[in-house]
């Protein structure tokens, strides 16, 4: 039964200064979804470059051994050859291409240099047909949802007659409805004897689809754990994972809760392009000192829609609504405005909204308010970096110094980064939102526990989620919102995920 | 010996930067031998400087405008428009000089407010936009000279063109002295000034250049210096243009890094939403941005008119050409977010040093177009290249490429890219 397919010994990758991978063993069986995790920079998306291609045969150390013959692989054409297909975080799709063009791009369907659409999009039809999305094959990409773009990097991968399929962080940005049918998807294709190795940060996504786990830290393999044998576990991957038992995944707090600071009254937006669709119907809520708010929401409930709308109308037209904050109403039209008042907003995108990845860690903290650390428009260059300084020790962000380059730091230290800089604008209240998206289990508790500090400092924190244990775990207040209207207020004490599931799922008229 | 490794392994990480230094050295010397030593004549010298410093004081403008992710086409256009208008301010009105110079910058200033409008209001891509201006102040040029050249101009508008400070001996000296105590001078203050910057670095913890690299690069652009500064005092001495020039790169070097105009220009052009999130008034800074390149235009077109001694319709053609290529190859990246002044006036005196050059050797300007544009091509091609080779993994993998490293299994001895005084490691 336990045939292997994949077999990887001794891989050893360096950069200059770093080991990415240090003798680094993978086992992989026929037909199996096998799981790779640790926490970000533990070295798995090398791992899998290593194997895809994407780095040279002779750029690293070690062994690779494919349906037990070497591989040698210089590009991912080569590895694509072999059957070995990697769908990356960030889809690879061309949004005004239709379906079918993208399912074949670079492996047209064609009669001597023209292309045969005919073909191409029968044959794409029955792509779809097989991971399940009905949608035309001639529709563009940017008409569709990224969990059915998910499934389209999918069928483009079958299309590669793939053996072993690759996926790094796939559900990372789909909401649960979209992922269950990606993870059913998997199991699927297993049946049909397509092999997955999947990359994930959800525990209970990796005990639904994996038949082994090999966890990777500080870019050695640690062990490999087996469902046949009973060993995953949650505790026991984030053992492996961490290196150590989290006997808590959240930090103690009491909360201290005072006078009310935001309340966001009547707040409506319409959709920036579609005219007709209103994206926040209606919202009111508020937040007090000291006390941490959640914000649960399905995808597209408007959670995101609502708060970059408050921040400066970053989205939206046509806002309407009152914002007040200790009981007078504020102008928050401009984000400096915003910023003004006392608002910060910590984007859930943090490469394309929160950081400036080419330049580095001080002067990112300062950008939202470098005229704290200027006199006459001229920045004290040194007050910079002692601020800079004093974020990298309280926040543990892990950089040689302040002066390294954001966009080579782990996904947790971007976020640190990005909480150090509205922490910086000495904001009274902070709207954080999906901040431990992309995030290992040890970066998250200190997040989590920032968030803590944040709200005994007297903060009003503002949590947005997609993951509900998460809110339970550190907020005082939830609310939920469900196609734009907030259908539900639940205080902790009576917030389960079953009701709050109720809430977000709720339609009103 | 591993100071040694430890530098070179500085040097890689740091390719682009070091590359444009021997690149200018190399250029020189392989001209110095070509004209038989005329490039560096004194009075080769003194024209060197006098006829870049058009393109020099426009590459300033332009390498803000690429750090912001934009472009600026119509730069030579404006140029050419300004002297017109400097012609009819004071050869046809009779303006003195004193008010037609900012009453030209201030002309400039508008050029620059109405495509800063549509840039950054409207929201036209600068290419556009300024493509647009390339013809409409083209246009506007031959309109104001109606086609014909307006000359002469005044000696102390001239002055700003070819003129040089006075001579405090009194020609009675070789060296020309104002020049030697101004030369040594800003020697000693930019020794001084990287001496500070290092001691600072050092203070919080921040990571500085290797010792032998940081004395290597300071003791070569001391020496460098102290050349010119002999060269140009054994002619006749300080061009007043220099001067000029000076003043600017230190004013907008300190604006770009210090100032927090400067800084919102760095996070407009690294990550534009990212700056908008983050309070800045983008728009309002690159509507500045081209403000400050329609007065520096404006500067470039004074000068050129001054030292032409003439204003012509076709004055400033291709100065865009010659300030854009300066900033590339300076070492200002495309997608914007990276680029200094410094850079772009190395680069520019790269253009320069070849421009005139090959025009000592006779060579006509076919082969100077063709040649300024394969040195041009390969600069950003060179740093696309050092770029994908970078942006593997973090830190240079050059050192991979030509096998520096060590082969036998590697220890915790592996090469660092640079000493880290604080011993974590970035995951």
């Amino acid at each position: 039964m336990n045939v292997p397919i994949l077999q990887m010994r001794g891989i050893t990758k360096t950069f200059p200064g770093v080991k990415a991978l240090q003798d680094v063993t993978l086992d992989v069986n026929r037909g199996e979804v096998h799981a790779i995790c640790g926490e970000n920079g533990a070295g798995k998306s090398t791992l899998m470059k290593v194997l895809s291609g994407v780095y040279a045969h002779n750029t690293f150390d070690g062994d690779i051994l494919f349906e037990n013959e070497p591989c040698e692989f210089s590009s991912i054409t080569d590895s694509e050859k072999r059957g070995i297909v990697i769908i990356h975080q960030e889809l690879a799709l061309s949004p005004y291409l239709s379906i079918a063009e993208n399912i074949y791009l670079g492996n047209e369907l064609a009669n001597k240099g023209w292309v045969d659409w005919r073909k191409t999009n029968l044959e794409a039809a029955k792509l779809l047909a097989r991971v399940g999305l009905s949608e035309n094959p001639v529709t563009p990409i940017q008409h569709i949802s990224v969990g059915k773009q998910q499934l389209v990097e999918i069928a483009k991968a079958l299309s590669k007659e793939v053996k072993l399929l690759i996926l790094d962080e796939p559900t990372a940005a789909l909401n649960d409805e979209d992922s269950d049918h990606l993870l059913d998807l998997i199991l699927h294709l297993k049946g049909q004897g397509v092999t997955s190795i999947i990359i994930s940060h959800k525990l209970n996504e990796i005990r639904k689809v994996a038949d082994a786990v090999t966890i990777i830290r500080d870019g050695k393999s640690i062990e490999t754990l087996r469902l046949d044998q009973g060993q995953i576990t949650q505790e026991r991957i984030i053992r492996g994972m961490v290196g150590r038992d989290l006997e808590s995944l959240y930090p103690d707090r009491t909360p201290n809760i005072g006078e009310e600071v935001l309340r966001i009254e009547d707040w409506t937006v319409q959709h920036p392009q579609d005219h007709a669709r209103t994206v926040v119907n209606n919202a009111s809520l508020n937040v007090r000192k000291g006390e941490v708010v959640g914000l649960a929401g399905l995808m597209g409930a408007g959670r995101t829609e609502l708060a970059m709308s408050v921040f400066g109308r970053t989205y939206g037209r046509a806002v309407s609504g009152k914002v007040y904050k200790y009981g007078q109403e504020i102008n928050t039209s401009t984000v400096s405005d915003a910023i003004e008042h006392g608002i910060a907003y910590a984007t859930e995108d943090r490469k394309h909204y929160g950081l400036n990845l080419i330049e580095d860690i001080k002067r990112n903290i300062s950008m939202a308010a470098l005229n704290k650390l200027a006199k006459r428009g001229w920045v004290d260059g040194n007050k910079e970096t002692t601020v800079a300084n004093q974020y990298r020790k309280s926040m543990n962000i892990k950089a040689p110094s302040v002066a390294a380059i954001t966009g080579k730091l782990s996904g947790g230290n971007q976020q640190k980064v990005v909480l150090s800089k509205w922490m910086f604008s000495d904001p009274d209240v902070l709207i954080l939102d999906e901040p431990t998206r992309g995030i290992d289990v040890g970066a998250k508790f200190e997040i989590y526990t920032i968030i803590a500090e944040l709200a005994a400092a007297g903060k009003a924190v503002i949590v947005i989620s997609s993951e509900l244990p998460e809110l339970l775990g550190i907020c005082d207040r939830i609310y939920t919102l469900s196609a734009g209207h907030i259908t539900g207020e639940v205080p902790i004490a009576e917030a389960t995920q079953e009701t709050l599931m109720h809430f977000m799922t709720q339609e009103k008229e | 010996m591993s100071a040694l490794r430890e530098s070179l392994g500085f040097l890689t990480s740091r390719l682009r930067q070091v590359g444009i230094f021997v690149a200018l050295i190399l250029i020189v010397i392989l001209f110095q031998v070509l004209t038989d030593g005329i490039l560096l004549e004194p009075q080769n010298v003194t024209n060197l400087v006098v006829q870049n410093s058009y393109i020099l004081i426009l590459a300033i403008g332009m390498v803000m405008v690429i750090i912001a992710g934009h472009i600026d086409l119509s730069v030579g256009s404006i140029a050419g428009f300004i002297g017109a208008v400097a012609g009819v301010m004071i050869v046809h009105w009779g303006w003195a000089w004193w008010l037609a110079i900012p009453a030209c910058l201030l002309v400039g200033a508008l050029v620059g407010a109405w495509q800063g409008y549509w840039i950054a209001y409207v929201g036209i891509p600068a290419f556009i936009v300024t493509l647009a201006g390339m013809l409409i102040f083209r246009g506007l040029t031959l309109i104001t000279l109606k086609n014909q050249q307006i000359t002469p101009f005044p000696n102390e508008l001239r002055a700003l063109g070819g003129g040089f400070l006075p001579d405090i001996s009194g020609g009675t000296s070789v060296l020309e002295w104002l020049t030697v105590i101004l030369g040594v001078g800003g020697t000693a203050a930019i020794l001084f000034q990287a001496l500070k910057e290092r001691r600072v670095r050092r203070k919080f913890n921040l990571e500085n250049e290797p010792m032998a690299w940081f004395a290597v690069k300071n003791g070569f652009i001391a020496v460098l210096m102290l050349i010119i500064t002999f060269l140009l005092a054994s002619y006749r001495g300080t061009p007043i243009v220099l001067i000029v020039l000076a003043v600017l790169v230190i004013v907008y070097s300190a604006l770009m890094n210090n100032s927090i105009f400067g800084r919102h220009t760095y996070a407009i052009g690294g990550n534009l939403h990212a700056a908008e999130l983050s309070g800045i008034k983008t728009k309002k800074v690159t509507f500045r941005l081209f403000v400050n390149m329609g007065v520096l235009a404006a500067l470039a077109g004074l000068v050129f008119t001054a030292r032409l001694n003439s204003a012509q319709p076709a004055g400033g053609t291709g100065f865009e050409l010659d300030s854009i290529a300066a900033a590339f190859i300076g070492g200002a990246a495309v997608q914007g977010g990276i680029g200094t002044v410094a850079g772009a006036m190395i680069g520019g005196l790269i253009m320069g040093v070849l421009n005139n050059g090959m025009s000592i050797l006779g060579l006509g300007t076919d082969y100077q177009q063709l040649i300024k544009g394969l040195v041009l091509l390969l600069a950003v091609g060179f740093d696309i290249f050092n770029k994908n080779r970078t942006g593997a993994g973090g830190g240079s993998s050059m050192g991979r490429r030509f096998k520096w490293k060590t082969t036998p299994p590697a220890t915790e001895a592996a090469p660092a890219v640079k000493a880290e005084p604080v011993g974590v490691d970035a995951k």
